[in-house]
């Protein structure tokens, strides 16, 4: 596998997305918000009543994180940010994508097949950033410019962080259909028998 | 004097350290991983991993974001009157403003967030009495990543150890990359179904470089560990040699008719920690001596 090494400002192209491939490497500069499940639900909940979220998702980065933050003052100041289990967002994902057409969407574990597909039909690729490394994530984000739905609590809202040299991130579902998780399952499935035998249970 | 306000104290600096600090045992077998290790991706990952440990342990941030729900094992001496539980709750409640913890302890229902961590019994806390006179109280704060991929099986007893090892190799196999692999498994053998749910639990509470008392139930720790990680899944599911840090299995006699198995799967980020609190209100933090 021949990795690149890209980083990139938010907004970002369709352009820019699709020259990624998996394995490659990005570090991020700009605005990324963050968003699990409650996002997911009420944003598809007002979309269709036609309604808007408080921020505008579109090229721009959706991270799956509910981070520590501490106020300091009149400021939010970041504690720590590693990312949430992104497959509990499978069954929202691809309508996610299809709606508000982000560029990227940052999270840990991967996503299913039909998320997979929506990111190759929409020009939208998925970063996969170390779990639990939240201290190391942090330290990216220059500064929160705010919240909204706070009333979801501190995990469920929606972060507004700015963002510079956040990384590194690693593409794990680029927009052409590939996906380092559903490569890394096929090696299991394949090792499964191996694993039987010697644990006597063939 | 051991009081409630003591009791308090030691829960706020209890998390802290807990939060902040890993504990020696899954340092070095993190480390053992990055050694093992041959390919760029995981060992990219793991490289993640140990800076942040570092990172955290430097500026006492919470090394991971997710600082779980608050759950306690306290142990009591005999005829002590004084309100432990207070003391924790209360202790939570203000850990959660000064270190910070994440709140994340809501109503299962309306899913509402009080912000303190602090709900109905949450903080949890199981109380032993022993013939010590000191309480000891150990804390594990464990994130729902990997909680959410634990799991109870009632086996019969003619499916034994063959189903037993069947039973923990799909709770891997189906957890895969979610629970922020290389994970711990802790297992709770017998009992009943809420015990051996207990047991599973219990046993990520020991050290993952300290094998079972009983040769037998080692050999199955060890056997078990080896084997999983030719799985191939990997630190975070992108591959590699590291699946898991390591198997710590517990066991209770159960009925004749019953097989009951709980795997609790814990993340890499294995935080747990332990404080003794003496008569002369001296307080020692074992795990987190270094």
């Amino acid at each position: 596998m021949r990795q690149m090494q890209a980083r990139l400002k938010t907004p970002i192209s369709e352009e820019q997305i699709r020259k990624l491939n998996v394995g490659d490497i990005v570090y991020l500069d700009g605005t990324v918000y963050t968003g699990r499940d409650e996002v997911h639900i009420h944003a598809l909940e007002k979309a269709e009543h036609g309604e808007k979220p408080p921020v505008d998702f579109d090229r721009a980065v959706l991270y799956h994180c509910g981070p520590i933050m501490k106020k300091v003052g009149e400021e939010w100041v970041m504690v720590a940010a590693g990312p949430t289990t992104s497959s509990r967002m499978n069954s929202l994902e691809p309508k996610f994508i299809e709606k508000f057409r982000p560029a990227a969407i940052i999270g840990k574990g991967g996503m299913s097949q039909p998320t997979i597909d929506a990111m190759a039909k929409f020009g939208t690729v998925y970063l996969a950033i170390t779990g639990g490394a939240a201290v190391l994530a942090a330290k990216g984000v220059k500064k929160v410019h705010g919240v909204h739905w706070f009333e979801f609590g501190m995990p469920e809202a929606i972060w507004v962080l700015e963002t510079e040299n956040f990384g590194p991130l690693i593409v794990g579902i680029d927009s052409h259909g590939k996906s380092l998780f559903a490569d890394v399952d096929a090696v299991v499935k394949g090792n499964v028998d191996k694993v039987k035998k010697k644990l006597k249970i063939a | 004097m051991i009081s409630e306000k003591l009791v308090k104290d030691v829960t706020i600096e209890l998390l802290r350290k807990t939060v902040t600090k890993m504990t020696d045992d899954v340092v070095n077998e993190l480390k053992n991983a990055m050694k093992n290790e041959t390919e760029e991706v995981p060992r990219m990952q793991l490289k993640a991993i140990l800076d942040n440990l570092d990172l955290a342990e430097k500026t006492k941030a919470p090394l991971c974001q997710d600082t779980g729900v608050t759950i306690f094992y306290v142990n009591l001496p005999r005829c002590l009157n004084v309100d432990v539980e207070k003391g924790i709750v209360e202790g939570v409640r203000e850990a959660t403003k000064t270190v910070p913890l994440r709140p994340n302890a809501v109503h299962p229902l309306t899913r509402k967030n009080p912000g303190d961590n602090v709900g109905r019994k949450m903080p949890y806390v199981n109380f032993k009495v022993w013939d010590k006179d000191y309480v000891e109280m150990t804390v594990m704060t464990k994130g729902a990543g990997s909680e959410n991929m634990s799991q109870l099986a009632m086996l019969t007893p003619s499916q034994g150890i063959k189903g037993i090892k069947e039973f923990i190799l799909n709770v891997v196999l189906r957890a895969g990359s979610n629970p922020c692999p290389p994970t711990i498994l802790g297992v709770g053998i017998g009992g009943s179904s809420d015990i051996a749910t207990k047991l599973a639990k219990e046993a990520l509470l020991r050290p993952i470089d300290k094998p079972n008392e009983d040769p037998d139930i080692a050999s199955m720790e060890k056997e078990l560990k080896d084997a999983l990680n030719d799985l191939g899944i990997g630190v975070m599911g992108l591959g590699g040699k590291t699946t898991v840090l390591g198997v710590n299995i517990e066991y209770a006699y159960c009925h004749t008719a019953s097989l009951p198995v709980a795997v609790n799967v814990q993340c890499w980020a294995a935080r747990r920690g332990t404080a003794q609190i003496f008569p002369d209100g001296k307080v020692k933090y074992p795990t987190h001596e270094r």
